[in-house]
């Protein structure tokens, strides 16, 4: 089968400093990735890549026909800490910037339908008129989380979504994303590895050299000195005592 | 109060009033953009530098809005260029073009023979002295700004509340920033006759907070905003006229106390 976003020798990277080298992944149609790595190991780096945010130094990523042109069909859910919370918006707003260059919809009272049953669906339709300052950690990442899918798309890339929410809610968000996973593919960069190994199908392990981009004055013969190789591994249904190990390594 | 009305039949008068409702409309909206976005100080140092232009023009002898246009717009270049390109931090870049402006200015109006009599009201503003031009250009920049917000306005939204996810949307984030940057400089050197160069960030704040404390829709806050920004100008006008004290002093004396009076209801009414 065809993947859906074939990533190929790709290096890339901050103000000329590469953060993740030689990198190669495919994603196909059902996967659900999860991406895991030290801090500053490349994986938010990873996903700016894929959403086209970061021009790649070297190689290609490639998007079958199903999800190229410039109305590109990603799903995208970043860092909520990186999100103004003072911003003058309202739920309903914020979901609704989702459509943004979608041609599928007809018309606006075919979105707010849409925004609707999403809302009622993720039982955060009583709050769609209020400001967004006013939600707690779940409630906002329920949001950003219909923002993401309201168009419908073929790949939905989450930057961890996990962080500011309680236990109960990550339990449901993970169903919910078990449940999305049949309709598209999934690439999810989690904090928390123990909650992630259970729902993802594979791992993809992310590991830069952190000396790459601290300093900003590393010369050639320092980044080969490090001999870091930036290792994307995927591998099917890992048990968890891999990863607690995995972990511990960093 | 008979004299009320009798102002109305000074053409001076009226001119100023309709300065006051342009300026408002023009600082109601691009402050509340300016606000939301967290871009007060880049507005301010876009501000100050365009002193550097109207020193310009007193010492070439031309007019001096053109040269504090000139000199806003190269400046909010200068800024993005210093952040961007030459990794300055920005609120170092900012305050380096804001200051720079400002020496520049200093240094032509004093090379400048002869007395400058209008600087000060470039400085502090006096919307008494706008003159019939001006206000065209005022009215344009009004018609601009009020056909971009309304066409774009969801798109202006979705960039300036989360710019990357607009950028992986595929929208051209770079050239409406770039857009609304010019309408920014342009905004902040056509109000400079209505309360001046040191006063104008006043126009595009406070009535944005005092709009803020009753909503938060991007939307709302920008109608409230243009709403408290013409009661403020309007009535600083009156103000200014009856108690024989500079506009621009006047106008957003009123601002403040407006916002600070609405918030000490909120307040005791919570």
């Amino acid at each position: 089968m065809e993947p859906l976003i074939k990533i190929e020798n790709l290096t890339v990277g901050y103000n000329k400093i590469p953060v993740l080298k030689n990198v190669n992944l495919d994603i196909c149609e059902n996967d659900f990735i999860g991406v895991i790595g030290p801090n500053g190991g490349g994986k938010t780096t990873l996903l700016k890549a894929i959403l086209g945010l970061l021009k790649p130094f070297s190689g290609i990523i490639e998007f079958s026909k199903d999800i190229d042109g410039s109305k590109r069909q990603i799903g995208y859910l970043p860092q909520v800490k990186h999100i103004d919370r003072k911003f003058p918006i309202t739920v309903f707003d914020v979901v609704r910037s989702g459509s943004i260059m979608q041609n599928q919809f007809k018309g606006k009272a075919q979105i707010k339908l849409k925004i609707d049953n999403l809302l009622e669906e993720m039982g955060i339709y009583n709050i769609r008129n209020r400001a967004i300052g006013e939600l707690s950690g779940g409630q906002m990442q329920r949001v950003f989380l219909c923002r993401a899918i309201l168009s419908n798309p073929k790949v939905l890339i989450l930057d961890e979504p996990d962080t500011f929410v309680d236990n109960r809610f990550e339990g449901e968000l993970y169903e919910k994303l078990r449940l999305l996973n049949e309709e598209m593919a999934i690439v999810l960069v989690s904090h928390d590895m123990g909650t992630i190994s259970s729902y993802v199908k594979t791992i993809a392990c992310v590991n830069g050299n952190l000396h790459y981009h601290r300093s900003s004055n590393i010369s050639q013969e320092q980044l080969d000195g490090y001999n870091c190789p930036i290792q994307v591994i995927t591998h099917g249904e890992i048990p968890h005592t891999v990863l607690k190990h995995h972990h511990k390594e960093q | 109060m008979n004299s009320i009305f009798e102002l109305f039949q000074y053409n001076f008068f009226l001119k100023a009033l309709i300065a006051a409702i342009f300026a408002s409309i023009s600082c109601g909206i691009i402050g509340g953009y300016i606000v939301s976005r967290r871009i007060v100080f880049i507005s301010g140092g876009i501000t100050h530098a365009s002193f550097g232009g109207i020193g310009l023009a007193f010492f070439l002898g031309f007019n001096p809005l053109l040269g504090a246009a000139l000199f806003a717009i190269f400046s909010a270049l200068g800024i993005q260029f210093f952040t961007k390109v030459a990794e300055i931090r920005e609120d170092s870049s900012i305050a380096i073009w804001w200051s720079m402006g400002m020496a520049l200015g200093i240094i032509f109006v004093f090379l400048t023979p002869g007395y400058t009599p209008n600087l000060m009201s470039y400085l502090f503003g006096n919307i008494l002295t706008v003159t019939s031009t001006e206000l065209w250009w005022m009215a344009i920049l009004n018609i601009v700004i009020i056909a971009f917000f309304a066409l774009f306005f969801n798109k202006i939204l979705y960039i300036a509340f989360d710019e990357e996810f607009a950028r992986a949307s595929g929208l051209p984030v770079a050239l409406f920033n770039y857009l609304i940057m010019i309408l920014i400089a342009l905004t902040v050197v056509l109000n400079i006759r209505v309360v001046g160069i040191i006063l104008i960030l006043s126009l595009l704040t406070i009535p944005q907070a005092t709009a803020n404390l009753y909503t938060n829709d991007f939307k709302k806050l920008l109608i409230f905003s243009t709403l408290f920004a013409l009661f403020g100008t309007i009535s600083g006008l009156f103000i200014s006229y009856f108690l024989d004290i500079p506009s621009g002093a006047a106008i957003i004396f009123t601002l403040v106390i407006t916002f600070g009076l609405l918030r000490l209801v909120k307040y005791l009414t919570k």
